[in-house]
C-alpha cells in the first residue's frame, strides 16, 4: 500500500449561510483546497453528504459537482454513511491514492442544512436512526443521545455538570478559532439554564443546525513531498471503519460505542501506534454526551471516566490530551456531510503549526474521530508529521 | 416519516401482534423477525409472540419532539427490556415524565403512534405503561 | 343450547377532568351539573388512546379471562359513534391485533350510544344459530360534546369486551330483546364533528321511553320481574337517568350501585352499559341474575338477562377490575390540556 498525505486543506464559511446554495458552498471548499495544495487538477473526487435530496432536493453529486468545479470527465462519487459521510468519503479517497488508482483525490464533505425548516431538518437527520424502531415510535437525535447520557450517569455518576463542562471547553476553544460558527464563550449555567430539549440533555448541550463545506487534497507521499514547498508533510498513518447494529438499543451496552472501539483499532493497527501515542484529538461531539463515551470508547481514558476529561483540563487547549480544538461540531459548527473533512482540515492545521490561538504545542500526531447515527458508522484517522 | 399504506402494513405482525423471531439455531429471539440471525446468521426461525412485560432500561423526556410528534410533547422514551431478553425503543405512556426511573416495571399496551395528518392512515403499535 | 359470556374485559383511560373545571371554562353552574344530573368528573382519552386501541385492549383482558385461542373467534363486532376511520373498519385492527384473522365475520355498528350492545345482540345470536364457536363483541367510544354544550359536561371514553360462546361460561344469556322506534333524540350529520341534541325531547320521549320499554318487554319474555335480580344496569347517560329509570322500573339503589360509574366515568357511549356490566361481573356470585338495558340514541335499547356460573370464581382476576381501573391511577386534566388532547384547539397549517 502507498503512503497517502494531505496536500491541500479548504473550507467554506460556516454557519447558517444565506446567500450560499449546496453547490456554491462546496466549490468555495474544494477551490480553496487546490488553492492550497497549489494544484489545478485531480485524478477523483468523493464527496460525502449525508442527506441532499432531503436538504435540497438534489442527488447525484458526483457528477454534479465535478461539473461546478470546472472538472467534467473526472469521476466523481458521494459517499453517504449519516455524519461520518465524510469520514467514509475520505476513506475512500485514501483507499484511491494508496492502491494506486489515483494519485490525487478530492476528499470533501458539504451539508446545507438551512433551506429547509427546522422540523424538515429533524426528520432529515433523523433518518440516520432506525425509522421503524426508533423513529417511528417519536425517536429524535436528542433523545437518543439522551437515553445514552443517562444511562452514562446512572452507571458511572457522571453528573449534569460534567456534560456541561464539555460544552463550556469546546466554546472556550471555538472562541479562538475564526472559522467557528459560534465564537462566545458560555458558562455552565449558561448549560444548565438552556432549554431543554430531551432530558437530560439542553439546547447547549447540542451541536447546531450548519451550512458548510471541507475538502482535502490527498496524494501519494513522493506527490506531496513535492508540493509541500517548506510546509511540513502531514500523512496519514491509519484509518479504521466499522459499523454496529443502528437501533441503540440493539446493543448489549448503551454506555460506550463498540463501532468506534473497532475503528480506532484498526487505525492504530496500521498507523502502528496506540492511543497514549496521540497528542490531540478532534472527535464527534455532536453532542456533550458523545465527547464523554467517545474518548472512552477510543481507550483514551478508562471506561466512567470520561465525564472527568473536560472537569479536570486535560482535554483543554494546554492539557495532557487537547480535544477538539477547533471548538468541536459544539461550536465550529455541524454541516453533518462535511464534519469528517473539517477534522482533517483542523488536523492538518494544526501539524503544519498554522492554528495560531488554538495551536496545539508540540502536535505531531493527531486523531480524528468521525461518527453517524449513534455510533453505527465510525471512521478513525491517525494522521502524522512526516519525517 | 412517511405512513405508506403498505410500509404501515407489513410491520403488522410485531406492531399489533409483537411476533418475533426465535433462531433455530441458537435460541435468539429477534424482534421484529429478520431474515439472519444477528446473533449467529442462522436463517432458520420459528415465529414467538413477546410476553408485553419488561422494565425501563433508560428513558429521556422528549421537549422537542419530531413534527408528528408534536401534540403528543413532553413524553417519555424509552428502551424496555422485555421479559425475553429482547430489548425496544417505545414511548412510556400514561406516567408522570419525573417519576418514571430506570429499572421501573412496565407492560406494552395497544396505542396508536402516528397518523398521517387528518385524512391519512393511523399507525398502531405500542407502547409501554406503568405496571 | 345454552349460551352466554365466556369472556370479558374492560378499558378505562387514566385521564379525568373534573366537572367544575370545565363549568368554570364556559361561565356554567357546576354545581348544577354535578347535584341535577350527578356527575363529577369524567374520562378523557389521551392522544393515543381510540376506539380501537381501547377495543383491543379491553379485547385482550376478554381473551385472557377466555382462555380461548383467538383463532376460535369466528366474528368480531366494534360498536362505537367515534370509529378513527369513517371507512375502514374497527374490526380489522382489532382482530388482527388478537390474532383472530382471517376465518372471521368482521363489522362495525353504529346506533349512538346502543352500538355496543348491538354487537353482543348479534354475537350471542351467531354463537346459539352455531354459525361460529366463539364471537367478540366491543362497545367502545372516545365521544365528543361541542364545546360548552351540556354533552361537554358527560362525553367520556372507555370499552367494554365481551367474548361469547357455548362452552365455558361466566354468565348464561337468559334472553334478550330489542326495543326501537325512530326518535330523532341526538344524532350526528356525515363530515361534523360534533353531534346535535334535541335537549328536554332526549329525555322521557327518548331515553326513558326505550329504556322502559326494552325492560318491561325483556321480563315479560322471561318471567322475571326486578326483585328477581342481584343487579341492574342501565344506559348511563349521567348519573340521574339510570337511577331514575331503574326506580321507575321497581329497581333498588342497592342492585344498580355496582354498574352505575357514570358519576366518576362519564358517558362512554357505545361502553355505557357494557362497561357497567363488567363491574358488576367483577363482583357478582354464581347464580346471581343481572338485567342490562341499553339505550341509543335514534333511537333503542337492547335488554339482556344474565346468570352467573361457578366459572367466574376461576376468571375474574385474570384482568384488571373495572373499579379498580376507575378509581385509582388517575391522572387530572385542566381544562386547556382536555382541549389539546381531544383536538378543540386550532394548530398551524
Amino acid at each position: 500500500m502507498r503512503e497517502v498525505a494531505i496536500v491541500g486543506i479548504g473550507l467554506s464559511r460556516w454557519g447558517e449561510v444565506w446567500d450560499a446554495s449546496l453547490r456554491s458552498l462546496w466549490t468555495e471548499a474544494a477551490l480553496a483546497a487546490l488553492a492550497d495544495a497549489g494544484v489545478d487538477t485531480v485524478d477523483s473526487i468523493t464527496v460525502g453528504c449525508m442527506s441532499p435530496g432531503l436538504f435540497v432536493g438534489q442527488e447525484h453529486l458526483g457528477a454534479l459537482l465535478a461539473d461546478e468545479l470546472g472538472m467534467p470527465g473526472v469521476p466523481a462519487t458521494r459517499v453517504e454513511s449519516a455524519c461520518a459521510s465524510g469520514g467514509v468519503a475520505l476513506k475512500a479517497a485514501f483507499a484511491e491514492v494508496a492502491s494506486g488508482m489515483a494519485d490525487i483525490v478530492l476528499a470533501s464533505g458539504v451539508e446545507k442544512m438551512t433551506d429547509v425548516s427546522g422540523d424538515e431538518c429533524t426528520a432529515a437527520l433523523a433518518t440516520a436512526a432506525d425509522a421503524e424502531l426508533e423513529v417511528f415510535h417519536g425517536a429524535s437525535f436528542p433523545g437518543l443521545y439522551a437515553m445514552m447520557a443517562r444511562a452514562h450517569m446512572e452507571r458511572y455518576g457522571t453528573t449534569r455538570e460534567q456534560l456541561a463542562m464539555v460544552a463550556v471547553k469546546n466554546h472556550k476553544h471555538g472562541s479562538m478559532n475564526p472559522r467557528a460558527q459560534y465564537r462566545q464563550e458560555i458558562t455552565i449555567k449558561d448549560v444548565l439554564r438552556s432549554a431543554k430539549v430531551a432530558d437530560p440533555l439542553n439546547v447547549l448541550d447540542c451541536s447546531p443546525i450548519t451550512d458548510g463545506a471541507a475538502a482535502v487534497i490527498l496524494a501519494e507521499l513522493s506527490v506531496a513531498r513535492k508540493l509541500a514547498k517548506g510546509r511540513p508533510v502531514v500523512k496519514i498513518t491509519g484509518i479504521g471503519h466499522a459499523t454496529d447494529a443502528i437501533a441503540l438499543h440493539s446493543r448489549p451496552d448503551m454506555t460506550s460505542i463498540p463501532a468506534t472501539t473497532k475503528a480506532a483499532q484498526r487505525a492504530f493497527a496500521m498507523a502502528g501506534k496506540g492511543p497514549q501515542d496521540v497528542h490531540f484529538v478532534e472527535l464527534h461531539d455532536c453532542f456533550t454526551i458523545a465527547e464523554i463515551v467517545v474518548l472512552e470508547s477510543l481507550g483514551l481514558c478508562a471506561p466512567g471516566e470520561g465525564g472527568k476529561q473536560a472537569e479536570s483540563g486535560r482535554t483543554a487547549l494546554g492539557g495532557a490530551l487537547p480535544v477538539n480544538v477547533s471548538g468541536g461540531l459544539k461550536s465550529k459548527g455541524h454541516p453533518v456531510g462535511a464534519t469528517g473533512i473539517a477534522q482533517m482540515v483542523e488536523l492538518a492545521t494544526q501539524l503544519r503549526g498554522q492554528a495560531e490561538k488554538r495551536q496545539v504545542a508540540k502536535a505531531r500526531v493527531g486523531l480524528a474521530q468521525n461518527m453517524g447515527g449513534t455510533g453505527a458508522s465510525t471512521v478513525v484517522t491517525v494522521v502524522e508529521v512526516a519525517s | 416519516m412517511s405512513l405508506n399504506p403498505a410500509r404501515v402494513a407489513r410491520e403488522f405482525p410485531s406492531r399489533y401482534r409483537l411476533e418475533a423471531a426465535k433462531c433455530a439455531g441458537c435460541g435468539h429471539v429477534a424482534f421484529p423477525a429478520r431474515l439472519v440471525c444477528p446473533a449467529c446468521r442462522g436463517t432458520k426461525h420459528t415465529a414467538v409472540t413477546l410476553d408485553p412485560a419488561g422494565k425501563v432500561l433508560t428513558f429521556t423526556v422528549i421537549h422537542v419532539p419530531p413534527a408528528e410528534f408534536k401534540g403528543q410533547a413532553p413524553y417519555v422514551l424509552a428502551v424496555v427490556e422485555l421479559a425475553d431478553g429482547v430489548r425496544v425503543t417505545c414511548q412510556v405512556a400514561d406516567v408522570d415524565p419525573a417519576a418514571v426511573k430506570t429499572g421501573m416495571p412496565v407492560s406494552l399496551e395497544f396505542r396508536r403512534i402516528q397518523e398521517d395528518g387528518e385524512a391519512g392512515v393511523i399507525a398502531y403499535g405500542h407502547k409501554a405503561v406503568p405496571a | 343450547m345454552s349460551v352466554g359470556i365466556v369472556g370479558y374485559g374492560s378499558y378505562v383511560p387514566r385521564r379525568r377532568i373534573k366537572l367544575p373545571d370545565i363549568a368554570r371554562v364556559w361561565g356554567a353552574d357546576a354545581e348544577s351539573y354535578e347535584r341535577g344530573l350527578e356527575l363529577h368528573e369524567k374520562s378523557v382519552p389521551a392522544r393515543d388512546e381510540d376506539t380501537i386501541t381501547m377495543a383491543v385492549t379491553a379485547a385482550r383482558r376478554a381473551l385472557k379471562r377466555a382462555g380461548i385461542d383467538p383463532l376460535t373467534i369466528g366474528a368480531v363486532y366494534v360498536g362505537s359513534e367515534s370509529h378513527p376511520y369513517a371507512v375502514k373498519p374497527s374490526g380489522t385492527v382489532l382482530a388482527e391485533a388478537l390474532g383472530a384473522t382471517p376465518a372471521v365475520h368482521c363489522a362495525d355498528l353504529e346506533f349512538a350510544c346502543k352500538a355496543g350492545s348491538e354487537g353482543m345482540f348479534i354475537a350471542a345470536s351467531l354463537v346459539k344459530a352455531g354459525e361460529v364457536q366463539h364471537a367478540l363483541a366491543v362497545g367502545a367510544d372516545t365521544s365528543q360534546g361541542a364545546p360548552g354544550d351540556a354533552l361537554e359536561y358527560s362525553a367520556a371514553a372507555g370499552a367494554a369486551a365481551f367474548i361469547f360462546g357455548a362452552d365455558k361460561l361466566v354468565a348464561t344469556l337468559d334472553a334478550q330483546c330489542s326495543f326501537m322506534t325512530d326518535t330523532p333524540d341526538f344524532w350526528r350529520r356525515e363530515y361534523m364533528h360534533y353531534p346535535r341534541h334535541a335537549g328536554r325531547f332526549t329525555g322521557e320521549p327518548a331515553y326513558f321511553k326505550h329504556t322502559l320499554g326494552a325492560a318491561k318487554m325483556l321480563m315479560e319474555k322471561s318471567g322475571t320481574k326486578p326483585a328477581d335480580f342481584a343487579f341492574a344496569v342501565f344506559h348511563q347517560p349521567n348519573g340521574k337517568f339510570p337511577m331514575r329509570a331503574g326506580k321507575m322500573l321497581g329497581f333498588t339503589t342497592e342492585q344498580m350501585q355496582q354498574g352505575w360509574l357514570s358519576p366518576w366515568l362519564g358517558n362512554t357511549y357505545s361502553g355505557a352499559s357494557p362497561i357497567g356490566l363488567t363491574a358488576i361481573l367483577d363482583i357478582a356470585k354464581p347464580g346471581d341474575r343481572i338485567l342490562m338495558v341499553s339505550y341509543g340514541s335514534g333511537s333503542g335499547s337492547d335488554g339482556f338477562v344474565w346468570t352467573v356460573t361457578p366459572r367466574i370464581d376461576e376468571v375474574r382476576a385474570l384482568a384488571p377490575h373495572t373499579r379498580v381501573l376507575l378509581d385509582t391511577n388517575k391522572i387530572y386534566v385542566d381544562y386547556g390540556t382536555y382541549a389539546k388532547l381531544r383536538g378543540k384547539i386550532r394548530m398551524g397549517e
